[in-house]
């Protein structure tokens, strides 16, 4: 592990926390992307807000892909297949546990909620296994 | 006006953030969940910084009696740890480790203009809406059952 990769992972987490520092302190809001999804497709004029802060995840990641970017991301792991089921099961587990990586892990630990905690606790756990068996168990 | 700059403003941070520590990167993510094999602790600086950060500000942030721009703060109000987080957040964790993706670094990952990231997103809406849909089909279906008169 390069000490590049470690101060830019950090950095990116630490822009992330402030983001959402942003929004509850400003807004009220919490900055959970699961949530942000599920309200902009209900098309009510009070959710119209997400489709802003969608936008605004468009142009950071833009920004850094097309600005600011030492390398392009790679893009040759990609497989659709995975990309379809992972995602509809990404799409119904989020929404009917409340919340992601963002809502409970970096909103939810930073209230210290005890729900979120075991929100994220299970989907770490549930995401490594999966690991698990598709690199180790099937790749064999 | 000045919300929807701050949601802009929120939005570019989180995306920049994104970028930068590499999650639109799926073989990193996937290498930082597989710690029984080649594992990468890259991401732990991602999830610890930024989990770092919102435990020391909102603190102070709840601390306000309501947000600058705001009448209040809206936050989630269920506690409850039941079937339904433990299991949706299980199910979302196996679909985080088929894709090597969470909502928010799919969705960034648009960027870069490949058809990958659209298939997770649009699956993503889809599973959504599916859970959505059985969840109104099942209320639709209990209001049918007669309320017991006392």
């Amino acid at each position: 592990m390069a000490t590049f990769y470690w101060v830019r992972a950090l950095s990116g987490g630490i822009l992330i926390g402030l983001s959402a520092t942003i929004l509850l302190l400003f807004n009220g809001r919490i900055a959970g992307v699961s949530g942000m999804v599920n309200g902009a497709i209900k098309h009510t004029p009070h959710e119209r807000w997400r489709w802003t802060f969608i936008l605004g995840l468009f142009i950071g990641g833009a920004l850094y892909e097309y600005v600011l970017a030492p390398q392009p991301t790679p893009t040759s792991i990609f497989s659709p297949r995975m990309m379809i089921i992972g995602g509809f099961l990404v799409g119904f587990g989020t929404r009917m546990g409340n919340g992601c990586t963002s809502g409970h892990g970096v909103c939810g630990l930073g209230r210290l909620s005890v729900r979120s905690l075991a929100a994220v606790l299970t989907f770490i756990l549930t995401a490594i296994s999966t690991v698990l068996v598709t690199h180790q168990v099937l790749a064999k | 006006m000045k919300q929807q700059l701050i949601t802009l403003i929120s939005g570019i941070f989180f995306g920049l953030g994104l970028g930068i520590s590499q999650m639109i990167d799926r073989e990193r993510v996937l290498g930082f969940l597989d710690v029984t094999g080649t594992w990468d602790p890259t991401l732990l600086f991602t999830l610890g910084g930024a989990v770092g950060v919102t435990i020391l500000t909102f603190r102070w942030v709840l601390g306000r009696s309501t947000p600058i721009f705001s009448p209040k703060f809206y936050l989630p109000t269920k506690q409850a740890i039941d079937g339904q987080l433990l299991m949706g957040s299980a199910i979302f964790g196996i679909g985080w480790g088929i894709a090597g993706y969470c909502p928010g670094p799919g969705l960034v990952a648009l960027v870069l203009g490949i058809w990958n990231p659209f298939l997770f997103v649009i699956s993503l809406i889809f599973g959504s809406l599916v859970y959505q849909w059985i969840t109104t089909q099942r209320v639709n279906c209990s209001q049918k059952v007669p309320t017991p008169k006392p």
